[in-house]
C-alpha cells in the first residue's frame, strides 16, 4: 500500500521519471518501506544519489536529499556521514554509476567499513543515457556501445563488496520486493558497509537490444533466475548456471570508521 | 589561539595555512597528497582531532572534494589541499560545490605543469585553471597570498569569504610560498574575525533552500537540523528542484554570479606600494609579488617613478581598482611564471591605452628583482 510510506514522499514530485515497467519504482518502493519498517526520523535521514535513471529517486523522498556527481555519491556520503555520524545515509546508485566510474569509491568505502547502506540499483546497462553496456552487463549480451554483444567480463558485485570489506552483502530483485526490503532494513541495521544489490529492469533501453524486452518477461526472468541462498547450497555449479543467489550473502560484523575516527579524537585529545 | 602558536613562530607558507584554517574554524579536511601541498595534510591530520574535528585521507582527489562538500552540507566548515593534476581532477566536483553553493576551500599549491610537471618548482600555471578549470559559466574566488602571514591571512579570509557568499573559495599558492620559511607573529584568537554561515530565521515549512533574501545569497540550512531539502547540481530554482524552465535559470544564473559582483569591495583586495605617483606599475601577485616589491624600491633609488598593484584576490579581477590606477600611467608591466595568464586581464582593463609589456618565466625558477628592473628600464 503506498498509503503506509507516503509520507516519505515529495508527492508534489510525482509522477517520477521511470518508463513504464521500469523496475526502479519497485526497489524505490523497497527502500521507503524499509525505513518505515526501522522507524527512523525523517529529519536524520539522509539520501544520496549518483547520476543516471536510478539515482533520480532522491528527488522523489522527503528527507536530506543530495543529488551528486556520477559515479561520487559515496564519497559525499563519506563527508556527511563522518561530519554527522548520528545521520543514517542511504546511498542510490546504478550498475554503471557503482562500478564503473564510481567502482574505486565503492571498494574503497567498502575498506573502510564507513556505515553507509549502499542501495544499487542493477539494470545491467546505462539506461539515462541510452543503453550503453556498463561493467555488469552480463558478455554477449547487446548494447547501443557493444552493437556485436559486449567481449567484456561483468563484476560480480556482491564478490566485489565482500572482497572490499563491506560487512553486510545482500541481493534482492525488482520481483523479490519483499525481500528487498528486509535486506536493507537489515542493511541500515548493520554498522558498518553495507551493500544492497537490487536487479531491476530496464525495458527501454536494456530490452530494446535483448531478449525478453518486455518488462512483464523480465520479472519474470528474476523470478526463474534467482535461488535463495539456502536452496543455492544444495545445488551444483552446474545447475547454478545462469542463476544468481538471493539473500543475505554476508552478515560479518567489524569495527565501523567513523566509531574508530571517535577514539583518534579522544587519543589526539589525551595527548594535547 | 594556543594551537596556533604551539605551530611554531617561524613558519612555512603551507603550515601558516594549515594554522589559519584551524584559526577559522575548519573542522574537516579531507585530500589526498601530493607534493607541495602535502605538509597540510599532515599538519590537519594531527591537529584536527584535537579539536573534535574529523581528517579522512580519500581514494583521490575527486573523492577529497566530494568529502568536503558532503562534510561542509552537514555544517562543518571544510578544507582541502592539492596541487597541479590534483587540481584538475577538484575541477568536477569544484563546480559542484558551485552550482550547490556549498562553501569549501580549496587550496593549490602550484607547480610546474602541464601533467605531473615539475612537482618542486614553483609556477604560477594554473591561474586560468583556478578561473575556468570547472565546465559552464561560473563565478569564482580565487586569493594568491605573497608571504608566509599573509597564507595565514588569507586562508582565514578564504573561509569567511566562503561561507558568507556560499561559494568554494581556491587559495591559489606556488611552491615557494607553500615551502618558504618566515618568522611570523599570528594574531591572537579574538583579534581575528570569523564569519559563519547564514542559518534561516523561519521554521522549516517555510524555507526554500535557494531562495534570495535580497542579499544574493540563502541562508543555509545543514543536513539534519530539521530542514530537509534538496540539493543537485542540475540547474535549480528557488525551491532547489531541477529547472528547464529558461526564465528560471537565467534567475539562477543572474543570482550565482551577482552575488560576488555585487560585493565586489568586499572581496577584492590589493595591496599597493607607491601607487600615488607612479608611471610604471608593476602588476604581480603570489610570490612574484615580492620579488616585484623590492624592484619597486630600488626603481625608485634609481629615480624611475615605479609603483606596485598587486592582487590579493586574483579573482574576480579587480578591474575597477586598476581602471581607477591607470591615469598618468606610462606603462604596465606583468611578471608572471608562466607563459602569460593573468596578463591578458591586464591587457582587457588597459584597453589599448596604457602598453602591458609581458615578463614570463616558466623554467621552474622565481622571477628575481633584477630582471623586473631591467624589464622597466627597457620599456622606459
Ligand atoms: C562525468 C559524467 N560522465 C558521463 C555522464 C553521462 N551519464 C549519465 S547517467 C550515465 C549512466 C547511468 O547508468 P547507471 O548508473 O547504470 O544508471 P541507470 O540510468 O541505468 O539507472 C551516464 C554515463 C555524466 N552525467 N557524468
Ligand atoms: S531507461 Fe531504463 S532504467 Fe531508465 S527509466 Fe527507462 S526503463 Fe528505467
Amino acid at each position: 500500500m503506498f498509503s503506509q510510506i507516503e509520507e516519505y514522499y515529495r508527492l508534489e514530485k510525482l509522477p517520477h521519471i521511470w518508463c513504464p515497467g521500469c523496475g526502479h519504482g519497485i526497489i524505490l518502493g523497497a527502500m521507503t518501506r524499509a525505513i518505515k519498517e526501522l522507524g527512523y526520523d525523517q529529519n536524520k535521514t539522509v539520501v544520496v544519489s549518483g547520476i543516471g535513471c536510478s539515482s533520480r529517486a532522491s528527488g522523489y523522498l522527503d528527507f536530506n536529499t543530495l543529488h551528486t556527481t556520477h559515479g561520487r555519491a559515496l564519497a559525499f556520503s563519506t563527508g556527511i556521514k563522518m561530519a554527522r555520524p548520528e545521520l543514517k545515509v542511504f546511498v542510490v546508485m546504478g550498475d554503471g554509476d557503482c562500478t564503473a566510474i564510481g567502482g574505486n569509491h565503492f571498494i574503497h568505502a567498502a575498506r573502510r567499513n564507513i556505515d553507509l547502506t549502499a542501495i544499487v540499483f542493477n539494470n545491467n546497462i546505462y539506461g539515462m543515457t541510452g543503453g550503453q553496456y556498463s561493467p555488469m552487463t552480463p558478455q554477449a549480451k547487446k548494447a547501443t556501445t557493444a552493437p556485436y554483444g559486449t567481449i567484456e567480463r561483468s563484476f560480480d558485485l556482491s564478490q566485489l563488496a565482500i572482497a572490499s570489506g563491506a560487512t553486510f552483502v545482500g541481493r534482492g530483485t525488482a520481483y523479490h520486493a519483499k525481500l528487498l526490503t528486509q535486506l536493507i532494513a537489515k542493511g541500515a541495521r548493520n554498522k558498518g558497509f553495507s551493500v544492497v544489490e537490487a536487479i531491476s529492469q530496464c525495458p527501454t533501453s536494456y530490452g530494446r537490444k535483448n531478449k525478453p524486452g518486455d518488462p512483464a518477461e523480465m520479472i519474470k526472468l528474476q523470478k526463474q533466475q534467482a535461488v535463495k541462498v539456502s536452496a543455492a547450497a544444495r545445488l551444483t555449479e552446474e545447475q547454478m548456471q545462469g542463476k544468481f543467489t538471493i539473500g543475505v550473502l554476508h552478515d560479518t560484523p567489524a569495527p565501523e570508521y567513523t566509531e574508530t575516527y571517535e577514539q583518534v579524537i579522544r587519543r589526539a585529545q589525551a595527548k594535547a | 589561539m594556543t594551537e596556533v602558536k604551539d605551530l611554531g613562530v617561524l613558519m612555512q607558507g603551507n603550515e601558516a595555512c594549515a594554522a589559519g584554517a584551524l584559526a577559522a574554524g575548519a573542522k574537516f579536511f579531507a585530500g589526498y597528497p601530493i607534493t607541495p601541498s602535502t605538509e597540510v595534510a599532515e599538519i590537519l591530520a594531527a591537529e584536527l582531532p584535537k579539536v573534535g574535528g574529523k581528517f579522512i585521507q580519500m581514494e583521490d582527489e575527486i573523492a577529497g572534494m566530494a568529502a568536503v562538500i558532503g562534510a561542509s552540507l552537514a555544517g562543518l566548515k571544510s578544507i582541502t589541499a592539492t596541487s597541479g593534476p590534483g587540481f584538475s581532477l577538484k575541477q568536477e566536483n569544484l563546480g559542484f560545490a558551485i552550482m550547490t553553493e556549498v562553501p569549501c576551500v580549496v587550496l593549490n599549491v602550484q607547480r610546474g605543469g602541464p601533467s605531473t610537471g615539475v612537482p618542486t618548482a614553483p609556477a604560477q600555471g594554473d591561474v586560468m585553471q583556478a578561473r575556468w578549470g570547472t565546465h559552464g559559466d561560473h563565478p569564482i574566488i580565487t586569493l594568491a597570498p605573497a608571504s608566509v602571514k599573509e597564507t595565514f591571512e588569507a586562508t582565514v579570509k578564504a573561509f569567511n569569504l566562503s561561507e558568507k557568499f556560499r561559494i568554494p573559495v581556491i587559495l591559489l599558492m606556488d611552491e615557494v610560498i607553500g615551502h618558504m620559511r618566515e618568522r611570523v607573529q599570528l594574531p591572537r584568537a579574538e583579534e581575528i574575525e570569523v564569519v559563519e554561515r547564514k542559518k534561516p530565521d523561519v521554521g522549516p515549512e517555510s524555507y526554500y533552500a535557494y531562495k534570495d533574501d535580497e542579499t544574493g545569497v540563502p541562508p543555509m540550512a545543514n543536513f539534519g537540523d530539521g530542514y530537509r531539502y534538496h540539493v543537485t547540481g542540475l540547474v535549480h530554482d528557488e525551491t532547489g528542484f531541477p529547472s528547464n524552465n529558461p526564465e528560471r535559470i537565467k534567475k539562477f544564473l543572474d543570482r550565482l554570479h551577482n552575488k560576488l559582483a555585487d560585493n565586489a569591495d568586499e572581496i577584492i583586495m590589493v595591496d599597493e606600494t607607491e601607487m600615488e605617483d607612479a608611471e610604471i606599475v608593476i602588476f604581480a601577485y603570489g610570490s612574484v609579488g615580492r620579488s616585484a616589491k623590492k624592484a619597486v624600491k630600488e626603481l625608485r633609488k634609481k629615480g624611475i617613478k615605479a609603483g606596485l598593484f598587486r592582487p590579493i584576490t586574483i579573482w574576480p579581477f579587480p578591474v575597477e581598482r586598476l581602471k581607477q590606477r591607470l591615469g598618468g600611467v606610462k606603462a604596465l608591466v606583468v611578471p608572471e611564471m608562466n607563459m602569460g595568464q593573468l596578463v591578458g586581464e591586464v591587457e582587457r582593463v588597459a584597453a589599448g591605452k596604457v602598453p602591458v609589456i609581458p615578463l614570463n618565466r616558466y623554467d621552474g625558477e622565481l622571477i628575481t628583482p633584477a630582471e623586473i628592473v631591467a624589464k622597466v628600464q627597457e620599456v622606459l
